[in-house]
């Protein structure tokens, strides 16, 4: 069964035409990225998944689910982009209300086990106020986290988090695929999508114009050749052209002391997609 | 049902820690301060005055005590259950508190019911417990006076608190915390001066503000009960005692009927429903 499904899935406000019909798939234990430019229609998306949104047309499923059911939310743990916790509880006390709305009987096991994935342990009777924006992002993720959700939503996960954040999270998004929970990650930055996402959606003006593995949507850029002539970058070649290249450089008269099969990178590829749409 | 009470514990307790209860704790104890102060030397000063033939000072002076009491009780609950409830909705999603609490389970209706049942439930204790606080000042201040019914004038206060409640939180779905704390204000006004418009009507004998007055009573039924309540304090009262308390500012009050309990249910559950309607319907 797919943790998340869309089918034509379209959102209009107004006059804005956010979701363009829209069609997703989401496998169990996958985790997908979600890439586009702001107002690309990412976060609607994701409301709509969450329940949040209710669609102008198409539709949505979370693990078979019509998205905004019951059975739906059951199944979902999320983190929204701009989510704020009451000052005056304590994080053990955020997860315990979320334990009670979730029907989770995970008690204080569960608690201390997801505080200690996200490196709060020792944070476990401080107040929300007391907290750094890391820290309360780190506690949104063990928020969401908890009832041991089938699809795990988040929006902007690191948008606050310092660099040495950004590697828990992604270390705690590999946890969380190992134990088979499906990740839709929404985020800005280009490297840690690439990192840790099994596929990638890109959206523009409301409509998918990418998708796929990093790998499939990378291209080859060319081979990169440093002899003793200097550095240079063959455009359009590939694996198959670099030893010929390199016979041609030895032949007239350089030593080669490298060759490199450059690829674009996912963030090339993002730009290529975003320039070539718009 | 259990999502609903978790709902409305986590209220309470975000209430308690905000220092909600500290704030009007304290306005409280500074009215009935100043309520023990004023019945003292109401009763004192009219101890010694020599009353018109028929008339019962201490019915009339108590009743209008206890009138102005049940005005500031209700003043007081309408600040409590705006406090409680301004931004349960719109403005707890923009501050972003909302979202992660709704994509859980439990679902809108259900959030929406819990945290009515919080509010509601606070609001009435207290009124329920101010108004009794200031029936026993009276009592103590007027040599044991007591209103002729002293039960059903704190329950339809009570009622009336517990509508605004509903008004609150049908409002917080629609407009921002602010607009909303205002809008709300705006409608205890009215219904005031609705109420003020049926006195001077009554005494200048005048149909139409009459018939303002009973309107607005009915479109906001807080009033329709603070009103009623107002008239229990003194139903037994007759001739010129009577006349002497409707005299006052805070003497008389409406009677609305015996229609006015099941109406207020109606007003209150419509209200709900379409605050559940509202919210079922607000994109987040």
């Amino acid at each position: 069964m797919t943790a998340l499904r869309t089918e034509a899935l379209e959102k209009r406000y107004g006059a804005t035409h956010a979701l363009k019909g829209v069609d997703l798939e989401l496998g169990e234990g996958e985790l997908l990225g979600l890439l586009g430019p702001n107002g690309a229609g990412k976060s609607t998306l994701v409301k709509i998944a969450c329940g949040l949104v209710r669609p102008s047309r198409g539709r949505a499923w979370v693990a078979g689910a019509p998205a905004g059911s019951r059975e739906a939310r059951a199944a979902l743990g999320y983190l929204a982009e701009l989510f704020r916790f009451p000052g005056w509880c304590t994080a053990d006390e955020v997860l315990t209300l979320h334990q009670r709305l979730a029907g989770s009987g995970g008690g204080e096991r569960e608690r201390a086990e997801l505080l200690d994935l996200v490196g709060l342990t020792d944070a476990r009777r401080r107040k929300v106020e007391a907290m750094s924006k890391g820290m309360q992002q780190r506690l949104g993720i063990a928020q969401a986290l908890v009832g041991r959700p089938r699809l795990l939503v988040l929006d902007e996960p690191t948008s606050a988090l310092d660099p040495a954040g950004r590697r828990t999270v992604r270390r705690l998004l590999e946890e969380v695929r190992s134990r088979g929970i499906s990740v839709l990650l929404n985020s800005h930055l280009l490297s840690e999508v690439e990192l840790v996402c099994d596929r990638v959606a890109i959206l523009l003006g409301g409509e998918v114009v990418a998708a796929g593995t990093p790998a499939e949507l990378q291209r080859p850029r060319g081979v990169e050749l440093e002899t003793s002539a200097g550095t240079r970058l063959v455009e359009g070649a590939g694996r198959d052209d670099a030893a010929r290249l390199v016979d041609e450089a030895v032949r007239s008269g350089e030593r080669v002391y490298g060759v490199r099969l450059l690829r674009s990178t996912l963030e090339d590829v993002y730009l290529d997609a975003v320039g070539q749409a718009e | 049902m259990t999502g609903a009470v978790v709902v409305a514990a986590y209220a309470l307790r975000e209430s308690l820690r905000r220092r909600v209860f500290a704030v009007v704790a304290l306005l409280t104890v500074a009215f009935l301060f100043l309520y023990r102060l004023g019945a003292r030397r109401a009763f004192e000063e009219t101890a010694g005055v020599l009353p018109p033939d028929g008339v019962e000072p201490q019915t009339v002076v108590g009743a209008t005590l206890v009138g102005l009491s049940m005005f500031a009780t209700l003043f007081l609950g309408t600040v409590l259950a705006v406090f409680l409830t301004l931004g349960a909705v719109r403005g707890d999603a923009e501050r972003g508190l909302l979202q992660p609490l709704v994509v859980r389970p439990l679902g809108r209706t259900t959030f929406l019911l819990g945290r009515f049942l919080g509010a509601a439930s606070v609001c009435a204790l207290y009124v329920l417990l101010v108004y009794g606080g200031a029936l026993l000042i009276t009592r103590e201040a007027g040599d044991g006076w007591t209103p002729d019914r002293v039960l059903l004038p704190g329950l339809e206060l009570a009622a009336a608190v517990v509508i605004l409640v509903a008004l609150s939180l049908l409002g917080s779905t629609l407009l921002s915390a602010t607009a909303n704390g205002i809008a709300i204000f705006m409608l205890f006004g009215a219904g005031l001066v609705g109420g003020l418009l049926g006195q001077i009507g009554e005494a200048i004998s005048s149909p139409t503000l009459e018939r303002v007055a009973t309107r607005t009573a009915w479109a906001l039924p807080f009033e329709a009960l603070y009103q009623d309540g107002l008239r229990r304090l003194t139903e037994e009262a007759t001739g010129v005692t009577r006349f002497a308390v409707q005299l006052g500012p805070f003497g008389g009050g409406q009677d609305y009927g015996a229609w006015l309990p099941a109406w207020a249910l109606v007003y209150l559950a419509a209200v709900l429903a379409l605050a559940a309607l509202a919210f079922s319907r607000r994109d987040l």
